[in-house]
């Protein structure tokens, strides 16, 4: 893809799907450490997200950094809004930040059965 | 690639200079760090802008040379 149809993908997917994660790999197999963390925890919390693997597409990977103004993969995007890499999302999570933006957002989620 | 970890403390006390920076070789490779990072600058910022931030003043080293830097930014 041409750089602009990049951009214009990546603004489609991540308006068309609540959950986003640009990860490397799948969300059943995840080829990167940081984004099995991710995954990890978008599992642990019930949360059902579109995985888009940049490993299958150069210009994506490469587009995402621009995109995002992030360097790294992965990322995660929720209701169309950039939410973070690995350490952000991470550092949410363990603060219980993540669950309350999820359902701030009206993401299902469990963790609501999980605190209780 | 590597990056040493004096120069990723070096570029980021450059962008902060009142910056306390704790980095951390977590796989002895010159590959794969951890850097803590406090300073003033952060106060107001989101975590994304708060890593941004860092990420310019490692002038596109990551990802790139630096494949791995866990990051925790903090305004004291």
């Amino acid at each position: 893809m041409i750089e602009q149809d990049v951009q214009d993908w990546i603004g489609k997917q991540i308006v068309a799907n609540d959950v986003v994660l640009f990860m490397k790999g799948t969300s059943e197999m995840p080829q990167c450490g940081f984004s099995m963390q991710v995954a990890q925890i978008l599992g642990h919390l019930g949360v059902d997200y579109e995985d888009i693997n940049v490993l299958d597409d150069m210009s994506v990977r490469e587009g995402l950094k621009a995109f995002s103004n992030w360097p790294t993969v992965p990322q995660l995007y929720v209701k169309g809004e950039f939410v973070g890499g690995c350490d952000i999302v991470r550092e949410m999570f363990q603060a219980g930040e993540l669950q309350e933006m999820l359902k701030a957002k009206g993401i299902a989620n469990n963790a609501q059965t999980e605190t209780a | 690639m590597a990056m040493a970890a004096a120069d990723i403390e070096r570029l980021i006390k450059e962008r902060f200079p009142d910056a306390e920076i704790q980095i951390e070789d977590l796989a002895g490779d010159g590959n794969h760090y951890s850097a803590s990072v406090v300073s003033k600058d952060f106060r107001g910022k989101s975590r994304v802008q708060q890593h941004q931030m860092v990420y310019e003043a490692l002038q596109g080293n990551m990802g790139g040379v630096l494949h791995a830097l866990a990051l925790k930014t903090t305004a004291p």
